[in-house]
């Protein structure tokens, strides 16, 4: 049995090569690969802070443990440089490395898989023409069995299926192009979309919402808490600029993604905006209705309009009309003022994680794309005082209960 | 009446739970170190210490600041006695017009009492918050670090 699981498991090596010389590959080419490369968010993972871009070394966190990102420049010693265009499409399509390793599927692989033969080959010209980087592989802290790798081809078995982009004939050019990019190299699911036990995305649970990085990836099918429906217009605004007015601020993990997004063609982010809003559905007109409530009043200054009875006895709604509300309730348009909560989707939204992350560590500017800021309020705020806040913001804004175990979220983010 | 502790010492002071620190500190106790600069904590003019970390004093109410220590530019020292920040500021002549300096000062005190032997990318990062429209940014960097090596034979200053 065993035996035959590991023969199951055994992959072969591909024969490295020789790095090829840069000016082996056509430039029209390479520079759809850096389209590609930025359309796949890869520089987020395989760059470490303060590092450089491809060199990996920055550390994943998994339910699992740490897992840390390879370097994927063409140094021959450290990075990806002896690969051959075999060895990357192999590892593109089926998660293998060069040596023939099963790799952990933090590198999302059940989305890559998907890819054009195409878009792999001048995915490989760009980055076969960036600067190597030495940079060795630091050590992925999994426990014991997670650290055997012929392990990962039992996952594979359960949960992986290699295969390729089958366009729906029901759709659209525009909307299939979109499903293609959303499902394969943009893989918007490996957050999006919540994750079994094990780790593999639940397959009927598509965008249904899931958790990154101690972050929380909101669902964005037809369970979408956003105030405001996202239609196409408003959510290309979104992934090209990083926010919009009505819908507030992309940050945390998604922060990298739309940096990347920033420069590719618009007409990818067209046709992801209407593959993804396909997929949220129509909104029903009561809930269109609301919306349309939500952004007249969110369009008013109404600062320092809060009642003073309110005031006096909820310590939430002081903080609130205190610290919040000049900026929150300035009628000011994103990105100079600060988005009416009753728009925001970390108030209405499923999980607590993102706003308390906000509220403590506020919107950093930057300095590389131009987003609306914040000052955090973590040094200030008492976890008792914190707790206030969110009661208040979420029945006077989202009309919802309080989220359960909001300490629990709130001690995490600490 | 509210109580705050500034610099060390207590103040009763007559103001509403949801007055910003940084006007308490101006109009009430005559601390006016911290300056008013956009007043939506996105400048850094107003930075002062609260509990050792860098804030915006323009955007905290003092309902959040009881029983908490606030530590202002007249806290790091004296015209007479100043303080290693604030002589390593003097000694590198890092301000032009000066509006941006105590915030300056309070950012890279407060880095500087986490970690005192910080490093220069460090120092531009969390600087990089507070903002100087004269461009004195590499003056100020000097002063900072001259105050990395003021404050390693110095007594330190009372926060």
């Amino acid at each position: 049995m065993i035996a035959a699981f590991l023969a199951f498991a055994w992959r072969s090596a591909v024969e490295p090569i020789e790095p090829p010389a840069a000016s082996g590959f056509d430039r029209s080419l390479i520079r759809h690969g850096a389209e590609l490369a930025a359309l796949g968010d890869c520089s987020a993972c395989h760059t470490a802070r303060e590092g450089r871009v491809f060199a990996g070394g920055r550390p994943i966190g998994t339910p699992f443990g740490t897992i840390y990102s390879t370097n994927i420049t063409p140094d021959p010693s450290t990075g990806i440089g002896r690969w051959s265009q075999v060895a990357f499409t192999r590892a593109m399509r089926e998660g293998v490395d060069r040596n023939g390793r099963h790799l952990y599927p933090a590198f999302p692989y059940d989305h890559f898989t998907l890819i054009s033969d195409a878009d792999i080959k001048a995915l490989y010209a760009y980055l076969m023409t960036r600067q190597p980087i030495q940079a060795p592989a630091h050590a992925n802290e999994l426990p014991f069995p997670l650290n055997v790798r012929p392990l990962l081809a039992g996952w594979k078995l359960l949960f992986f299926r290699e295969g390729r982009y089958r366009a729906d004939s029901g759709h659209d050019s525009t909307w299939n192009r979109g499903a293609y990019l959303a499902a394969g190299l943009a893989h918007c699911g490996a957050c999006h979309t919540p994750r079994n036990r094990l780790g593999a995305e639940k397959d009927n649970r598509l965008f249904g919402g899931g958790d990154s990085e101690n972050w929380h990836a909101y669902a964005i099918n037809t369970e979408s808490q956003s105030p405001v429906p996202w239609d196409a217009s408003a959510l290309q605004f979104y992934l090209r600029n990083g926010w919009h007015a009505l819908h507030g601020v992309a940050r945390g993990p998604m922060a990298p993604v739309v940096e990347n997004l920033a420069g590719v063609p618009e007409t990818d982010l067209v046709a992801i905006a209407a593959y993804v809003v396909s997929v949220m559905g129509n909104p029903t007109p009561a809930r269109l209705q609301r919306a349309a409530g939500l952004t007249a009043t969110a369009s008013r200054n109404t600062a320092g309009s809060s009642p003073q009875s309110a005031l006096a006895n909820d310590v939430g709604a002081t903080i609130y009309a205190a610290a919040c509300a000049s900026c929150h309730e300035s009628g000011q348009p994103l990105p100079f003022g600060g988005i009416n909560l009753a728009l925001s989707i970390d108030v209405s939204g499923e999980e607590p994680t993102n706003l308390i992350h906000v509220v403590l560590d506020g919107l950093p500017a930057t300095g590389e794309v131009q987003i609306p800021i914040m000052p955090g309020f973590a040094s200030t705020l008492s976890d008792r005082q914190l707790l206030a806040l969110l009661t208040y913001l979420r029945a006077r804004f989202a009309g919802k209960p309080l989220w359960n175990d909001v300490g629990k979220s709130i001690g995490d983010a600490r | 009446m509210m109580e705050l502790k500034v610099n060390g010492r207590v103040h009763s002071v007559d103001a509403a739970p949801d007055t910003p620190l940084l006007y308490v500190l101006r109009d009430d106790l005559q601390l006016n170190a911290a300056k008013y600069g956009c007043g939506l904590g996105q400048c850094g003019a107003c930075t002062v210490i609260v509990d050792g970390e860098a804030v915006f004093s323009c955007v905290i109410p003092i309902l959040l600041l009881q029983g908490k220590e606030i530590t202002t530019v007249e806290g790091l020292g004296s015209i007479d006695q100043p303080g290693p920040m604030q002589r390593a500021f003097i000694e590198e002549q890092a301000a032009q017009c000066g509006y941006c300096i105590p915030g300056m000062m309070m950012r890279a005190q407060a880095l500087l009492q986490k970690n005192p032997l910080v490093s220069d990318e460090e120092i531009r990062r969390t600087l990089e918050q507070n903002l100087c429209r004269c461009g004195t940014h590499m003056r100020i960097l000097r002063a900072v670090r001259r105050a990395v090596q003021l404050m390693q034979v110095a007594t330190p200053a009372r926060t």
